[in-house]
């Protein structure tokens, strides 16, 4: 496990043939907080290849929220954006007027929690039908065969009825399906997933992971998931990255990541779960809390106050993302405890 | 289906000196019904998980417990003492909060805005013992250090704490009660991961301690694995399957069981579209 | 985000409140609660501040105009205005005092009450209050001036009747809202008792909007009470009075002696905008304070 093979694992770098869909360089935002702006996101740089389902985890603070909604435009007013986002090759931040309209079109986004984000005095069909009929000019019958044709595909059989209802109709699952079939149909190019499936029961959440890749793989959607838990990114996603304190500090491919983590955040990550297959007497947990970008040590790294393995090079700067056995970990002794962050099983 | 499992620890019957024990509890709200006909015990310094998702009637169970909804029907026990029906006068109710204590789910609203760690503690005290400032401020200084609260988180307002801080607070507030048993309702889940280690790493510390018995109502089948020794699965308002949470975890005989223990994601888990609808799927109205 | 962790300790003296409190109103509420301090300060002081005596009649000077000393001139009974204005600050500042601190006890009392028991303690209340909302004011203290005769006494009661359930209504809302927090289950559940958590967490814990409310309904009962004045049944004259002011100097508007009156106009105007503005800044704090 010490030599890397380059061969058997593909690079992040080396994405397929093509230019990435969404590529994100360097991006960095502060945001007003108390009237000072304080940096939430620091130097996030990651491509997604069409077709491809990234993960992103990270607890509170990490920035991965964020991350979502400077790729959507939907950062609060007063948001100092660097850095760039392109999506299939145009920078999104100087999109204005229509074209901002028609790439918004092109990036779907499902939330959290599904009722915050829809109008209880609107029935379920005139919310799903409103893009298709207002941006795309789409005949009211037509949006509506449409409508419930997907819905039959995120498995909620009764459309026409479902059509009629109001939101608060529905249970949270169900809910969240019929955001899910809204997104999808304007046929995106690419989901943004924050947290979809957080708020559901865990039977609940099967189903719609479930419903999730299936689609994903059936459209060819180019998908962000964003999530706090690894193993559920790992479910679903191609690659995921890992974030803390505003920055990415490990991109992996997803089946290697609790296996083979590369940066000690994500093996303390991993480690600090109980199993649901045995007990531990305690949990390995990680002292302190998780910081956001404002908070964490700006000239070292950033987890190094709360990392069992920080030494003097750690403290020393900030260190770069490196390449390291077919992902990319921002640790400078990657190298040297490569194996050694495995999980390993308790006493 | 009918319950599924060993009659063991949690079998009403099996247990003489229970610290509590529920019997032929049954909760209605107008037509619905919440819970049915749920029965179980815990012995002293023991631990029992309920799970259940959404609709399982698992917070319901415990507001019945502490006295915040009234059972229609059945019976509660708590350190020999009946608590079925609401307590009659304010002596009744503070005996009660001697008895059982409860930690609720959301950090941001289970804490009086206006108030520091000492002074909500303190405010318990106060309730419970007739103890003169010196000796409050000792027991504080204890309860605080207990749940690893330093000496500025103890002072400041809980809008200046993390929500893994206000919880440790939650938990010292029930703790300065001194009660037999402590009901945990998904006192974790709205923690992040790294955060969640430490509490549950506490709570256990605290349960060697103290010897308290916990129950601990949760969706999360880690979480209870890692604290519980006993467990009972709920499905809309009963009993579906007992017995030793690793037993129910490793081995699941009912299968409303074996579908959430498959719907828990995990390495190398893929999640596939079930036959059934998930438990939080039925519509509220047809 | 929301959260802030740690990055400025929040000032827990009750002093270091109100003033961020007061800072967060912005220029306009603070040049509000100058207005409104000023004016306290020459209820207070008023009868020491006056240059001239507000009561003695001198007719041979009527309706002269400012001169020297007189900035505003003399009023229809030849009396100093600008002092009669000062003196007569005492009662149109007290008699709104006396129906905010009357009405916002009761309201408050009762709508705690009614948030706490809920079920039929409730409903009575609600229904209770909601027949008093049928009463306008003015028409509440017609109605005590004849039973009672006029006075200011009779009319600050029966404004603060007729107040009590706009109070009620705005705290009941707050309260139930307060209610149904996980801490308040807490503690119910630790055994303290209805009424102690009502005292001490769930009215500190509406302490804002409680003061918003009281400050816009001290502009309300202001102009309610100088109407009472102005139409004879509030304070009697000779006592100054900004109300009974306007009604008696009213005549001389068409004979081209507006001043008296208008000098009185605007005292009111001035002290009910500033109680207003200063009020609906505190009410939009009290909704939008982080927990």
């Amino acid at each position: 496990m010490s030599e890397p093979t380059a061969a058997a694992e593909v690079t992040p770098a080396e994405a397929a043939p093509g230019a990435p869909l969404l590529d994100v360089d360097g991006l960095t935002v502060r945001l007003p907080i108390d009237g000072i702006h304080r940096p939430v996101l620091r130097d996030v740089s990651f491509s997604l290849r069409q077709g491809e389902a990234f993960g992103l985890v990270g607890e509170s603070g990490s920035g991965k929220s964020m991350t979502a909604r400077a790729i959507d435009r939907l950062l609060p007013a007063g948001a100092e954006v660097k850095g760039s986002i392109r999506f299939d090759g145009s920078d999104v931040s100087a999109l204005t007027g229509a074209a901002l309209r028609q790439y918004r079109g092109q990036v779907a986004m499902i939330f959290q929690d599904p009722r915050a984000h829809t109008n209880p005095v609107r029935r379920i069909g005139d919310f799903m039908t409103e893009a298709l009929r207002t941006n795309l000019s789409v005949p009211a019958g037509q949006a509506r065969a449409r409508a419930v044709d997907m819905l039959g595909q995120v498995g909620i059989e009764d459309g026409e009825r479902r059509l009629r209802q109001y939101p608060h109709q529905l249970s949270g699952g169900m809910l969240q399906r019929v955001m899910i079939a809204a997104a999808l149909l304007t046929k995106p190019r690419l989901l943004l997933a924050d947290e979809p499936t957080t708020a559901l029961d865990v039977t609940t959440q099967a189903e719609v992971m479930a419903i999730l890749d299936d689609l994903r793989r059936e459209f060819g959607l180019t998908m962000l998931f964003i999530t706090h838990d690894l193993e559920l990114a790992a479910a679903i996603c191609d690659r995921t990255a890992v974030m803390y304190a505003g920055q990415i500090v490990e991109i992996r491919r997803s089946s290697l990541l609790h296996d083979d983590p590369l940066h000690p955040y994500t093996a303390a990550l991993a480690a600090a779960r109980p199993d649901i297959a045995q007990t531990a007497h305690r949990l390995r947990a990680i002292p302190g809390r998780p910081l956001s970008a404002f908070e964490a040590p700006l000239d070292e790294c950033a987890f190094a106050p709360r990392c069992p393995h920080a030494q003097d090079p750690c403290l020393a700067a900030v260190p770069g993302l490196t390449e390291t056995g077919g992902g990319l970990s921002r640790c400078v002794r990657t190298q040297e405890l490569r194996g050694k962050l495995q999980v390993a099983t308790d006493a | 289906m009918p319950e599924t499992g060993v009659a063991g620890a949690t079998t009403p019957a099996a247990n003489g000196t229970a610290a509590l024990a529920v019997s032929g509890l049954r909760k209605e709200f107008g037509p619905l019904v919440a819970v049915d006909d749920v029965s179980f015990a815990i012995p002293e310094a023991g631990s029992l998980a309920i799970v259940g998702e959404s609709g399982s009637g698992k917070t319901t169970i415990a507001r019945m417990i502490v006295g915040l909804e009234r059972p229609t029907q059945g019976t509660i026990t708590a350190c020999g003492n009946d608590r079925s029906r609401p307590a009659r006068s304010t002596r009744d109710r503070r005996r009660r909060g001697r008895e059982v204590q409860i930690v609720f789910q959301d950090p941001y609203t289970s804490l009086d805005p206006r108030q520091n760690a000492e002074t909500t503690i303190d405010e318990v005290l106060r309730l419970h013992h007739g103890w003169p400032a010196d000796r409050r401020r000792t027991r504080i200084a204890e309860l605080t250090g207990l749940v690893g609260l330093d000496e500025r988180q103890s002072r400041a307002l809980p809008r200046a704490l993390s929500g893994g801080q206000r919880q440790r607070i939650a938990i010292a507030r029930a703790l300065a009660a001194e009660p037999r048993v402590l009901i945990l309702d998904e006192s974790v889940a709205a923690l992040d991961v790294s955060i969640q280690a430490q509490v549950l790493n506490l709570l256990a510390d605290i349960r060697d301690e103290t010897r308290v018995s916990f129950i601990l109502i949760s969706h999360d089948l880690a979480v209870v694995r890692q604290l519980t020794d006993e467990a009972i699965v709920l499905r809309r308002g009963k009993v579906v399957e007992r017995g030793p949470t690793a037993r129910v975890l490793d081995d699941p005989q009912h299968p409303y069981t074996r579908r959430l223990r498959v719907s828990v994601p995990r390495p190398g888990w893929k999640p596939r579209r079930g036959k059934l609808p998930a438990a939080g799927e039925e519509n509220p109205t047809p | 985000m929301s959260a802030a962790i740690g990055v400025a300790a929040p000032t827990t003296s009750r002093t270091g409140r109100a003033w961020a409190m007061l800072r967060a109103t912005g220029p306009a509420g603070i040049a509000s609660a100058i207005v409104i301090a000023v004016a306290t300060f020459v209820a207070i002081f008023g009868t020491w501040l006056a240059p001239f005596d507000p009561i003695t009649p001198n007719l041979s000077l009527s309706w002269v105009g400012p001169t020297g000393a007189h900035l505003l001139g003399y009023d229809f009974e030849g009396r100093d205005v600008l002092s009669r204005l000062i003196v007569g600050a005492r009662t149109s500042m007290l008699g709104p005092l006396a129906v905010v601190i009357g009405s916002m006890i009761a309201g408050s009392l009762l709508a705690v009450a009614a948030a706490w028991r809920g079920g039929t303690l409730d409903a009575i209340i609600s229904s209770g209050l909601d027949v008093l909302f049928a009463f306008p004011g003015i028409l509440l203290a017609v109605l005590a001036a004849a039973v009672f005769g006029a006075g200011l006494t009779a009319a600050a009661i029966a404004l603060s009747i007729a107040y009590m359930p706009y109070v009620a209504r705005v705290l009941r809302g707050a309260a139930l809202k307060e209610r149904s927090q996980p801490y308040v289950a807490a503690l119910e559940v630790q055994g303290a008792s209805g009424p102690s958590i009502c005292l001490r967490h769930v009215i500190p814990n509406i302490m804002p909007l409680i003061v918003a409310q009281a400050t816009i309904l001290f502009g309300y009962a202001m102009v309610d009470l100088a109407a009472i004045s102005f139409l004879g049944l509030g304070v009697q004259p000779p006592e100054p009075n900004w109300g009974v002011m306007i009604s008696e100097n009213q005549v001389g508007i068409p004979q081209g002696y507006p001043l008296p009156a208008l000098a009185a106009c605007v005292c009111i105007v001035a002290v009910v905008i500033a109680f207003n503005v200063l009020g609906e800044r505190l009410f939009e704090q009290a909704q939008a304070a982080p927990r």
